[in-house]
């Protein structure tokens, strides 16, 4: 992928997206007077392939995909539940892998193909794995839902592509569609109203209808 | 209507839709990401700017100097607020401190400014640009040795006096010839929802517009309007879907506040949510416990004394955690003491989560009951049949209970769980290096019931609308509204509309303390019915023999559709339901059993759960899927409880340490197994004319003791302090 800027620029920028953040928050001592005023944050151009659609935004270089999915594109579908990759919330497919959006910067997806879950299904058009969710009552609050439905989609995908995980056995052979490699794989996204056991119901039904 | 007598046979009886596990009627928005969130309501507001919280980086003290010059000329930044230009807050009765500090200082991270800019990015950087230096004095953080000074809480209108004392506790406890006296400690927990707090707040003139995220619409209304010493008639609150609550919803938080006094600095929206850092410290959570339980009986195992003494801590001397709850109704025994103690602290403010008192109070007295047990050498299923008591143990057979199946639970639970093939002494069963082991516990949590309003229209074509200020916050209030509606008019489900969480529409109970759904249901119910007199008396026909079915009504061999009876301008009604002194006169309590397999690695020390089932019986149950997800889900938070959740506090500054998801564990997907739910069928007449009771915070009553006490009986050893971490097991394992 070609950078439109230079690895310097992103050092400086992702640095100030969390160590001075964090700073501000601990220090109660006087800080030293160096908050000298600094040029306005740099703004790049990017090109997202969004849900099958070309969209291009001018976005400052500090702002997540997951920000720009929610607070430019107005696809807020995915949610913001830590902002840090520890919840899942915000899962989406980029180029096929499910990835933490909050994870990473908009403007590092030049050309990428990015499916949210909007881009999954409708409510007129449900995908598979949503109509799943529904039946088994995969869901209370609904706010981890769509991260949990993207996560499973790329799950089962990686499982088709043999790709292991912590649990699989034989990392030569095909691997089975367990409950425990489900467990395993959709461990990343939390649900706190605990729909687990509904959840693992919906997915392997989605896998058998697949297998 | 006011309910004061049992219900009798009414349409809800019919079961053409309620009783039925429908599918949510707001699934569909859920799962395709259509459903809009407090923070998402770009419509509502669609050029909001962006508020950055910052809090306090002190517990207690004094800020001695606020610049917020660098902060305001950062790209983008708007304004800031501070108590300087805040104006005069107010602390409104539903909370322990300020949502705004300054100058002085009351909690750790309690807000002391938020920043507005352009972007969430520019409002961050802004943040950063603060300068606020602080004087730091010292606080009380450590609640085991501020328990000395700990003193009598206030009673308080839903869980009585402190204190109860029945018969002669010492002098029971000293005769018993079997006895148990422990102590046992809870951490402070983390609701932890998904959705962090968040709230867009705009002003018309001079009324209040906030979208938000709040389990009691009204409530929020009343909050805001102490806060700002604004009239409540300007302001507005909107509600629809919510992201988790499980009681740090229920009162308003700095993102409302802080939003509302942005958008007024910087004249526009202002949208502001936490970060999910800030929700531990800046927000609630539930108070830590001490908790001693003494326990004496007869040789033949009849409890013959309990004593529950609880103590919390809170700030501002605010609310006690009544941990004590369920042992004052739970089993049989003549003398009894129930004691609650407060101490005040300096740390955040302690408030309800998800069954407050019970879900804590079980951690301590059902393992009470398991050490009993194998004092007695009886089986702990048999000790709770045979302590079981059909009315309030406190006030005599004069007050039994509406409705309690605590041992059918217990028995089919044993019955399903293959309990039987459990072995009694601990440490017997070994596969590999685990270690497994079985455990019971009983589960009982309070069912309240809550004035409740609602309106239900009809148009033309026959289609209802429910109005209610109800929320959703994942217990399926969408759902079962609509299916109440639809049973009472004789509709089909999709025939009916459900809008919620709107302060014009009529106030509802709200969300919380496992009352919503049956209360809320009662208010449809009675509006319901007031719109079936509507509808009779429009065709003028006697209610009495009218009969509402197919989306038509009959009467002496007429029938006539609903819509034509509505006609063109429609017809609408309204009622609330009052539960008179219903809960005086009986005891309405939800009860289930829990049954736990696990292993326990015998190097590692981890725990891991294998088997799942609870067996609850909680009324007339109005929608079988949804409520076997609050029951399921439920056990999963207390699960957690019992294995990994605890705030870590810092004595030193008075804040949780592991305020964030990757240092506060809760269960993920590899935690959680199979769960197994089981609801009795009951009907509660008592209850409500749902004939319902609450299910939402029954799930994690005892869930957590049932795992203690399978770790006791997989390891033979006995843990008191939660969460049951490898560390704290590690050292009294059996040597490898």
């Amino acid at each position: 992928m070609q950078s439109p800027w230079s690895r310097r620029e992103f050092m400086a920028t992702s640095a100030g997206l969390t160590g001075g953040l964090v700073a501000s928050q601990l220090v109660s001592a006087p800080s030293p007077a160096e908050a000298v005023a600094q040029p306005t944050p740099a703004h790049y151009p990017v090109t997202l392939n969004l849900n099958g659609q070309t969209q291009t935004l001018e976005l400052d270089a500090r702002t997540s995909l997951l920000d720009a999915l929610r607070e430019h594109v107005h696809l807020t579908g995915t949610k913001k539940g830590c902002d840090h990759g520890q919840c899942g919330a915000c899962t989406v497919l980029v180029n096929g892998r499910r990835i933490n959006s909050c994870l990473t910067l908009a403007v590092m997806h030049q050309g990428d193909q990015i499916t949210t879950i909007e881009g999954l299904g409708t409510p007129d058009n449900l995908h598979p794995m949503q109509k799943a969710f529904i039946r088994h009552d995969g869901f209370q609050c609904g706010y981890c839902t769509p991260g949990q439905i993207c996560s499973a989609v790329g799950a089962l995908s990686e499982l088709e592509k043999g790709i292991p995980s912590h649990v699989t056995a034989d990392l030569t052979g095909p691997i089975p569609v367990s409950q425990a490699e489900l467990r395993e794989r959709l461990s990343g996204n939390i649900c706190r109203c605990g729909a687990y056991s509904n959840i693992i119901e919906a997915v392997t039904e989605v896998a058998g209808e697949n297998g | 209507m006011k309910f004061t007598a049992p219900a009798e046979h009414n349409p809800i009886d019919q079961l053409k839709v309620v009783g039925h596990p429908h599918d949510r009627i707001d699934g569909r928005a859920k799962v395709t990401g259509t459903a809009a969130y407090a923070y998402e309501r770009h419509q509502v507001a669609p050029q909001a700017a962006y508020g950055y919280m910052l809090g306090s980086a002190i517990a207690v003290g004094k800020i001695t100097r606020l610049d917020t010059s660098q902060a305001e000329k950062a790209p983008g930044v708007l304004g800031v607020v501070t108590y300087k230009n805040a104006g005069r807050l107010k602390k409104s009765k539903s909370h322990a401190s300020r949502l705004l500090a300054g100058p002085n200082v009351e909690h750790f991270d309690q807000a002391v400014a938020l920043v507005v800019a352009e972007t969430f990015e520019q409002a961050r950087e802004g943040a950063k640009r603060l300068h606020i230096e602080y004087t730091s004095w010292p606080g009380r953080f450590d609640l085991a040795a501020e328990k000395v000074r700990a003193v009598p809480p206030k009673s308080n209108p839903m869980s009585g006096p402190p204190d109860t004392r029945v018969g002669d506790f010492e002098s029971g406890f000293a005769q018993s010839p079997v006895q148990v006296d422990s102590t046992y400690t809870t951490p402070d927990q983390s609701h932890m929802m998904m959705e962090p707090h968040a709230s867009i707040a705009a002003w018309h003139g001079d009324q209040l517009l906030v979208w938000t995220s709040n389990q009691m619409i009204a409530w929020a209304v009343r909050d805001l309007s102490e806060t700002l010493s604004i009239s409540p008639q300007k302001i507005h609150v909107s509600s629809p879907f919510i992201g988790g609550g499980f009681g740090g919803k229920l009162w308003i938080r700095a993102d409302a506040v802080l939003a509302a006094l942005g958008a007024r600095l910087v004249k526009r929206p202002v949208k502001v949510a936490l970060a999910r850092h800030q929700i531990p410290n800046n927000t609630t959570h539930r108070p830590a416990t001490i908790q001693r339980v003494r326990l004496g009986a007869s040789k033949d195992g009849h409890i013959q004394a309990i004593a529950h003494d609880t103590t919390s801590g809170n700030l501002n001397g605010f609310r006690e955690e009544r941990a004590g709850s369920q042992s004052r109704l739970l089993y049989a025994g003549p003398n009894r003491l129930i004691t609650h103690r407060l101490a005040t602290l300096d740390l955040p403010e302690g408030n309800a989560m998800r069954a407050p008192g019970e879900a804590v109070g079980h951690l301590a007295s059902e393992v009470a009951l398991d050490e009993l047990a194998v004092q007695l050498k009886m089986d702990p299923v048999e000790l709770r049949l045979l302590n079981d008591i059909q009315f309030d143990p406190e006030k005599g057979p004069q007050r039994p209970f509406s409705s309690r199946k605590l041992k059918e639970c217990l028995s089919e639970g044993a019955r399903r769980f293959g309990w039987e093939r459990r072995h009694p002494q601990p440490g017997q069963v070994r596969e590999g290096n685990w270690l497994i082991g079985h455990g019971v516990a009983s589960a009982l949590r309070n069912s309240p019931t809550l004035e409740s309003a609602a309106r239900v229209r009809i148009n033309s074509s026959g289609q209802l609308t429910v109005e209610t200020d109800m929320t959703d916050i994942g217990t399926g209030s969408y759902t079962i509204l609509a299916q109440t509606a639809a049973e009472m008019l004789g509709v089909p489900l999709h025939h009916v509309t459900v809008k919620l969480a709107e302060s014009h529409f009529p106030v509802s109970c709200g969300s919380g303390g496992q009352f919503g759904g049956n209360s809320s249901c009662s208010g449809v119910y009675a509006a319901c019915l007031r719109l079936r007199n509507a509808l009779a008396h429009k065709a003028g026909w006697d209610v009495e023999t009218t009969t509402f079915s197919d989306g038509h009504m009959s009467s002496a061999g007429q029938t006539r559709s609903l819509g034509e009876v509505a006609g063109p301008k429609g017809l609408s009604a309204q009622d609330k339901i009052e539960f008179g002194d219903s809960q005086k006169k009986w005891v309405q309590a939800s009860f289930g059993a829990h049954f736990v397999e696990l292993g326990v690695h015998r190097i590692s020390g981890e725990t891991r759960v294998r088997r799942l089932l609870g067996v609850f019986a909680c009324g007339r149950i109005l929608n079988p899927k949804t409520a076997r997800s609050q029951l399921l889900g439920a056990m999963a938070m207390g699960l957690g409880a019992a294995l990994m959740e605890g705030l870590a506090v810092d004595t030193r500054y008075g804040n949780f340490v592991n305020h964030d998801l990757a240092e506060y564990h809760v269960p993920v997907h590899a935690d959680i197994p199979h769960t197994e739910v089981v609801i009795l069928e009951e009907l509660d007449d008592k209850s409500s004319p749902l004939k319902a009771k609450g299910v939402g915070e029954l799930g994690i009553c005892g869930l957590g003791a049932a795992i203690a006490n399978a770790i006791y009986n997989a390891t033979g050893v006995r843990l008191r302090d939660y969460p049951f971490t490898p560390d704290r097991l590690l050292s009294q394992l059996p040597p490898v």
